[in-house]
């Protein structure tokens, strides 16, 4: 199990006074559960995966998770070694054991014909599958994906998104997605945490989501996507008053 | 092609210019090549040009090292950039001159002190460029490391001398050419063997044939080490820059 807790976390700000922009975040994710942190850009979700990640260790409150459990994460950009080919930034993170597992992944995500290019020579639907490809491949037990997909057309995101559904399943990845695109969240995740419009951010409410990573009846894709807006907009007037 | 015109049209006028003055003061390029073959035949040339060689790639590695090291420490660890900082401006300002004679007058007029004078010329100049470089080094692939727990081998490797690569070549590139240059300077002043000291020997006969004799051999392998070692390295180091889409 995954469990996050964050009491707060501060920036120092100029005048030597510090900034809070997340505080009182409490959830759990079980083994293979995928969820779903959903909310507007710049509040702090991205600081939220650092923390979670281990890249920010500056915060009151813990992270817990079983120390056997490997972590893989994908970045808000694809973040691959410019200076490295394709198969050497898949080499460099894959440990040997798990080499043949990469290539079948790169089967899956139809990457075996891009690996003798550099990263600068990829568009970026191609860099974004190398880098979600780096991140499997090491067989990890949690994942971590900031915004994986943005700025992809709709039609490549969703086979990804199909994809990464059937791998996440298939080895019962617990999965932790930042976005703030909701088709996305709906598509992918359990459970979604609503962060508020607010500085410090935190969850304003969990919406459970039984259909995750199934094909989803138009209905209830459109039942549960007006629930989230409406949640979303309560908030918004709630803060308004 | 225009190289070897430049190379072709330099020969000449120097051959024009050799015509034009007292063969004492600047004696023709193929006076200066039979000189060449003379002393290389006696095998004097090759001794020296080797002494030499030697000295300058060890000045040179003792200065990439140890600069690369140093720069990289004071560029990621303030503390000890302010700790060292001062150190470098000085020794950045001190004649090379000075370093010199000091460092025979200190350490005796042995190799180590030659090899070592020279390299501590070099120095402050490898550890200032370093440092810049060290700290432009990216967070985001440090991230990187850290999530896919890279080891420190790979780190070093993969994330961080690829990113100080451009920088080492660029001090490699100015470092060569201020070694050799003054590597034939601590020959001069404190060597028996080795092209400097063989300058010498030529200055005070004022034999410009056998100045030029050896000279141009030394000066010939070193444009090699340059285009054949020196910017390869250069080239390579910032290959994947090419590679933008």
């Amino acid at each position: 199990m995954l469990e996050v807790s964050v009491e707060t976390k501060s920036f120092a700000s100029d005048k030597n006074c510090s900034k809070s922009i997340l505080s009182s975040i409490h959830f759990y994710l079980k083994e293979g559960e995928v969820g779903a942190i959903l909310g507007p850009s710049g509040y702090g979700k991205t600081t939220l995966m650092r923390i979670i990640a281990g890249l920010d260790k500056d915060f009151i409150g813990n992270v817990t998770y079983p120390k056997s459990w490997r972590l893989g994460a994908v970045f808000q950009e694809p973040r691959l070694l410019p200076w490295r080919s394709i198969s050497d930034n898949l080499k460099i993170s894959t440990p040997h054991d798990q080499q043949e597992y990469c290539a079948k992944l790169l089967d899956i995500f139809g990457l075996n014909k891009h690996l003798d290019l550099f990263p600068g020579q990829l568009s970026l639907g191609l860099a974004r599958r190398v880098a979600l490809v780096r991140a499997l491949a090491i067989k990890p037990d949690i994942l971590l994906l900031d915004e994986p997909f943005v700025s992809l057309d709709e039609q490549l995101a969703q086979e990804l998104r199909i994809e990464l559904s059937r791998v996440i399943d298939a080895s019962n990845i617990t999965t932790l997605l930042v976005t703030h695109d909701i088709d996305e969240a709906i598509a992918l995740s359990d459970r979604l945490y609503l962060f508020s419009k607010t500085i410090p951010a935190s969850i304003h409410e969990v919406i459970d989501n039984p259909m995750a990573r199934h094909a989803l009846a138009p209905e209830a894709a459109r039942e549960l996507k007006e629930k989230i807006l409406t949640a979303l907009s309560k908030e918004q007037t709630k803060q308004a008053n | 092609m225009i190289r070897a015109l430049s190379f072709i049209s330099l020969v000449i006028l120097w051959q024009i210019g050799a015509l034009l003055s007292e063969p004492r003061q600047l004696p023709g390029p193929i006076i200066v090549v039979q000189t060449i073959v003379r002393e290389a035949q006696s095998g004097a040339l090759l001794t020296h040009l080797m002494a030499t060689t030697l000295r300058v790639c060890a000045a040179f590695l003792l200065a990439m090292s140890l600069g690369t090291a140093i720069g990289y420490m004071m560029g990621r660890v303030k503390t000890i950039d302010r700790l060292l900082d001062p150190w470098t401006v000085i020794l950045l300002n001190v004649p090379a001159l000075v370093v010199i004679v000091l460092s025979y007058i200190w350490f005796g007029l042995t190799e180590t002190a030659a090899i070592g004078a020279v390299a501590l010329n070099k120095l402050p100049n490898v550890i200032i460029t370093i440092r810049e470089g060290a700290r432009s080094l990216s967070q985001e692939y440090e991230d990187l490391a850290t999530v896919f727990k890279f080891s420190a081998i790979n780190r070093l490797r993969h994330i961080i001398i690829p990113q100080l690569g451009p920088y080492i070549a660029a001090t490699m590139r100015t470092g060569l050419s201020l070694v050799w240059k003054l590597v034939l300077i601590v020959e001069l002043l404190g060597r028996s063997d080795g092209i400097g000291f063989q300058i010498n020997l030529a200055f005070q006969l004022f034999d410009m044939r056998l100045l030029l004799a050896y000279a141009l051999p030394f000066i010939t392998l070193m444009l090699i080490i340059e285009t054949f070692l020196v910017q390869p390295f250069e080239r390579r180091v910032s290959r994947w820059r090419n590679n933008d889409a």
